[in-house]
């Protein structure tokens, strides 16, 4: 990892959009909502993830890394080797941009899981796994070296500066996806560090939050006895592994999950029908350390899906829009405006209601 | 001679007494006597303030005895006297309630956070703040199928009892207590939605209706066990050991046993019932499993087995133990942990603190990945919300509070609960005495001392920024430490105030 770094709180802004086909758009709109929402941030964050832009690419895992300085990269791609098929490795293009500096190399992989070094793991393990292990071992173990994005035809694109600035010194302009989503940070002190502006990713899931998780401390260790490492002290990064743990590992639906994020307060469930309320009574019994409390608004995508959650009081804002078969989300609705003046409908997304907006049945992408 | 000189002084004023004798019919101690006005043989009074409270002219004061010792640091007086008292009897040194020596307390050492700008606190007048606990073991991930385009829980889940406040009244025998400070015990845990525990004494057939509220424990001395008892509650709490008095097993001198006592416990009246130091059926960790699953056969796995353990040097490797070894809760009591009777060198030199061993079991559990197994309460010395706010935080479940709870109740802490002539009513048998707890009022006094915490806690879970005590369960992240050297830190897992 690069450095180590006290936990810095922080307000923010949030676009994210997907198109219910599949259809894919380039990233011109997303830095436009985000531009939109410019006060919001200072200057001191920003970044985007885009899913279906390597279609050449798409069996492969790949790997977005920023690194202090060309030896931090030798060393990394040193272990990427020996654990991985590295299929194509080459700078991420981007372009000068005034407002940019003291950019750090940024680097992608495409790779496939070497089937040899996986099946020589000690402990069976699937290949999710032996690629979050990896994820975990670089971003923990190796000095200078920061994996910002590590899932299949997708990528994050972050770093220090406002988000539209980010957006074009990354060229996304230049990418085409069918889900997109976006952050503008507004820390409370300067980070000066790339790896800790948004999204935070892990395998293809890609969360960008607004707000502070005010839990952080007890969902940090909750986590850490299912062996994730929450070395980076961002909140952001619980939200990523508790979906991941819960979702992938254990099989909970992802609107479940959400449920468990932002639990349903007693006194609901106390008035729920009897099978409804064994269900939610049983996942807060369960699940009480993995709840997300305090103020936030968050959208967190994977491949097929991009969802939006608010607090369950809702101290944070979340605007959700529709248009055809898009779906937009943004912590104001000026933003959806501003790239799709004219929606089929629009609402304010209720403190605890996860919004799940997914592609269709069918759709391939 | 006598060398012993009286602790304390009563000191009485005539000119405003009315000769009511009402100081002397209140005393348990038999400290006054009247004749032709109130005298006191000042070597029998312990302080415990009946007198000085029940006066109607406030006529009546007890202070220490003056009298003065030469000084010093080493052999101080109560080195002195405790030398002098065994001198005369050759016995050991009996005593009452928790250690009283001047150990750190780590919990002054320990601050907490606030929110400010970045997260919103939340006002508890205006907004939910839910304490709802529930004690049980827990599964590490619920299974759940789609039936008719509804979710729901395949999953069985192990037993759980739910506690509206994440307090538990800890385990006071019927016995070492009386009957009135037990109903007041088993109707205020009732209506706060709480527990109550038997302790080792057996269930008096009138707190039978109680048995939602109700911890019963399984001690060394089995009294009064029996399958109807197990019923009677809805926890079984198997009692190893205790914080007042790590590695021995109960006392409860023969003069407490009256025939209500006795037909409770069943042994003859009089008797002095010493619980044995182990289990005699437990020596070693695959016994007390056997016994767990016992019990569990015997409840028919409807209730959460807990154990209880005193907080000594290895607790968290005794603690992971417990936990494998089929435990749903394990209740921890520190070394500042009440008792009714216990040997003063016992209580006072052999165990640790609650705090240091809470956050060693939380960290041992979760380092192995069973935290979830077990529930943990944690006990020994809780003396307000703000101790019971850091257990939390530091990782405990809940709280039990013994000392407090009967402090609530009129409790001076004369430290006599042995001698079984508690002028309140509380720690004794004697009828002129268990008459003045009145459980009506008892109750009510700890319903609101449940309450005020349970207040207090919301304050804090606000000022905290969360709205859920789940989310201070074990976020240590919340606390600083001030004043700890780097290895009371690194074993608390807090960080020093300022970073």
């Amino acid at each position: 990892m690069i450095g180590t770094f006290p936990r810095i709180p922080s307000g923010c802004a949030i676009s994210g959009m997907i198109n219910k086909k599949g259809q894919c758009m380039t990233g011109e709109a997303i830095i436009q909502s985000i531009a939109l929402m410019h006060d919001r941030s200072n200057g001191l964050g920003g970044g985007f993830a885009a899913y279906g832009i390597y279609p050449r690419f798409k069996e492969h895992y790949a790997l977005h890394m920023l690194y202090n300085s060309e030896k931090d990269r030798l060393a990394t791609e040193e272990y990427l080797k020996d654990k991985f098929v590295i299929d194509m490795s080459e700078p991420i293009p981007t372009r000068n941009v005034p407002n940019i500096t003291d950019a750090p190399l940024v680097w992608r992989y495409f790779l496939k899981v070497d089937p040899k070094a996986l099946s020589e793991q000690e402990n069976q393990v699937d290949e999710t796994d032996y690629v979050v292990a990896a994820v975990m071992h670089i971003n923990n173990c190796i000095e200078g070296a920061f994996v910002m994005s590590s899932g299949k035809n997708m990528g994050a694109f972050k770093g220090v500066g406002y988000p539209e600035d980010i957006g074009r010194f990354f060229r996304l302009e230049e990418y085409e996806g069918y889900i997109w989503i976006a952050h503008g940070r507004f820390p409370t002190n300067t980070p000066g560090w790339w790896g800790g502006a948004h999204p935070f990713c892990l395998l293809d899931w890609s969360v960008v939050h607004n707000g502070e998780i005010s839990s952080y401390g007890i969902n940090k260790r909750y986590l850490e006895m299912f062996g994730y490492k929450c070395e980076l002290q961002t909140d952001t990064e619980v939200v990523s592994y508790l979906v991941d743990l819960m979702h992938r590992k254990q099989g909970i639906p992802l609107e479940i999950a959400c449920k468990v994020l932002a639990a349903p307060l007693w006194k609901d469930i106390d008035k729920m029908e009897p099978d409804q309320k064994e269900l939610f009574t049983a996942l807060r019994q369960v699940y009480g350390s993995a709840l997300l409390n305090g103020p936030f608004s968050f959208i967190i995508a994977n491949s097929r899906a991009m969802i939006g959650l608010n607090d369950r009081i809702k101290l944070r804002p979340m605007t959700v829009g529709v248009k055809d078969d898009m779906v937009y989300m943004a912590s104001e609705e000026s933003a959806i405006r501003e790239i799709c003046p004219d929606l089929d409908d629009v609402w304010i997304a209720k403190g605890g209601e996860a919004i799940i907006a997914e592609l269709e049945e069918g759709v391939e992408v | 001679m006598n060398y012993l000189m009286p602790e304390f002084l009563v000191q009485v004023d005539h000119e405003r007494c009315r000769r009511c004798k009402l100081c002397v019919n209140n005393c348990g101690f038999e400290a006054l006597d009247f004749k032709e006005r109130v005298v006191s043989d000042d070597s029998k009074c312990v302080a415990c303030h009946r007198c000085v409270l029940v006066c109607p002219e406030r006529a009546i004061n007890v202070v220490k005895n003056p009298v003065a010792f030469k000084e010093s640091y080493h052999w101080n007086v109560e080195h002195i006297k405790n030398i002098y008292k065994q001198a005369a009897t050759g016995g050991k040194l009996l005593t009452a309630t928790g250690n009283e020596k001047p150990y750190k307390s780590y919990f002054d050492h320990l601050v907490l956070d606030a929110c400010q700008v970045t997260n919103p606190s939340i006002d508890p007048l205006r907004e939910p703040m839910e304490l709802r606990t529930y004690l049980g073991s827990k599964p590490d991930k619920v299974e759940i199928v789609k039936e008719n385009g509804k979710y729901k829980l395949k999953t069985k889940m192990p037993p759980q009892v739910k506690l509206e406040t994440p307090i538990v009244f800890a385990a006071m025998s019927y016995g070492a207590i009386s009957l009135n400070a037990h109903k007041a015990l088993a109707a205020a845990a009732k209506e706060c939605g709480i527990l109550y525990n038997t302790g080792e004494g057996g269930l008096h057939r009138d707190l039978y209706e109680y048995a939602d509220h109700t911890i019963v424990q399984v001690a060394s001395g089995r009294f009064g066990i029996d399958r109807e008892y197990l019923n009677k509650g809805v926890m079984v709490e198997i009692k190893i050991g205790q914080g007042a008095k790590p590695g021995i097993g109960g006392h409860l001198p023969g003069e407490k046993v009256d025939e209500e006592v006795s037909q409770t416990r069943r042994i003859p009246v009089g008797s002095d019932a010493i619980s044995p130091a182990p289990h005699h059926d437990i020596y070693s960790i695959e016994d007390l499993s056997q016994l767990i699953y016992a019990i569990k056969e015997a409840t028919n796995y409807q209730k959460p087995v807990c154990v209880k353990i005193a907080a000594v040097h290895n607790v968290a490797a005794i603690a992971s133990g417990i936990a494998r070894a089929g435990a749903d809760v394990i209740y921890i009591d520190g070394f500042r942990g009440g008792t009714g009777a216990t040997p003063a060198t016992i209580r006072d030199h052999v165990g640790i603190p609650i705090e240091m061993a809470l956050a060693a079991v939380d960290d041992r559990l979760r380092s192995e990945g069973i935290r979830n197994r077990v529930s943990i309460i944690a006990s020994g010395g809780i003396r307000s919300s703000a101790d019971m706010i850091k257990a939390i935080a530091l990782g405990a479940d809940a709280v039990g509070i013994g000392t407090a709870a009967l402090i609530a109740i009129g409790c001076q802490m004369c430290q006599k609960c042995h001698t079984g002539r508690c002028s309140w009513g509380i720690a004794t048998q004697r009828p002129e005495r268990v008459r003045v707890l009145k459980p009506e009022k008892a109750k009510e006094q700890l319903v609101n001392l449940v309450r005020s915490w349970s207040l207090e806690l919301k304050e804090i879970l606000g000022a905290l920024g969360v709205n859920a005590v789940e989310s201070l369960r074990g976020s240590r992240e919340r606390l600083r430490g001030i004043g700890l050297n780097q290895i009371e830190l690194e074993i608390l897992g807090v960080k020093p105030v300022g970073r």
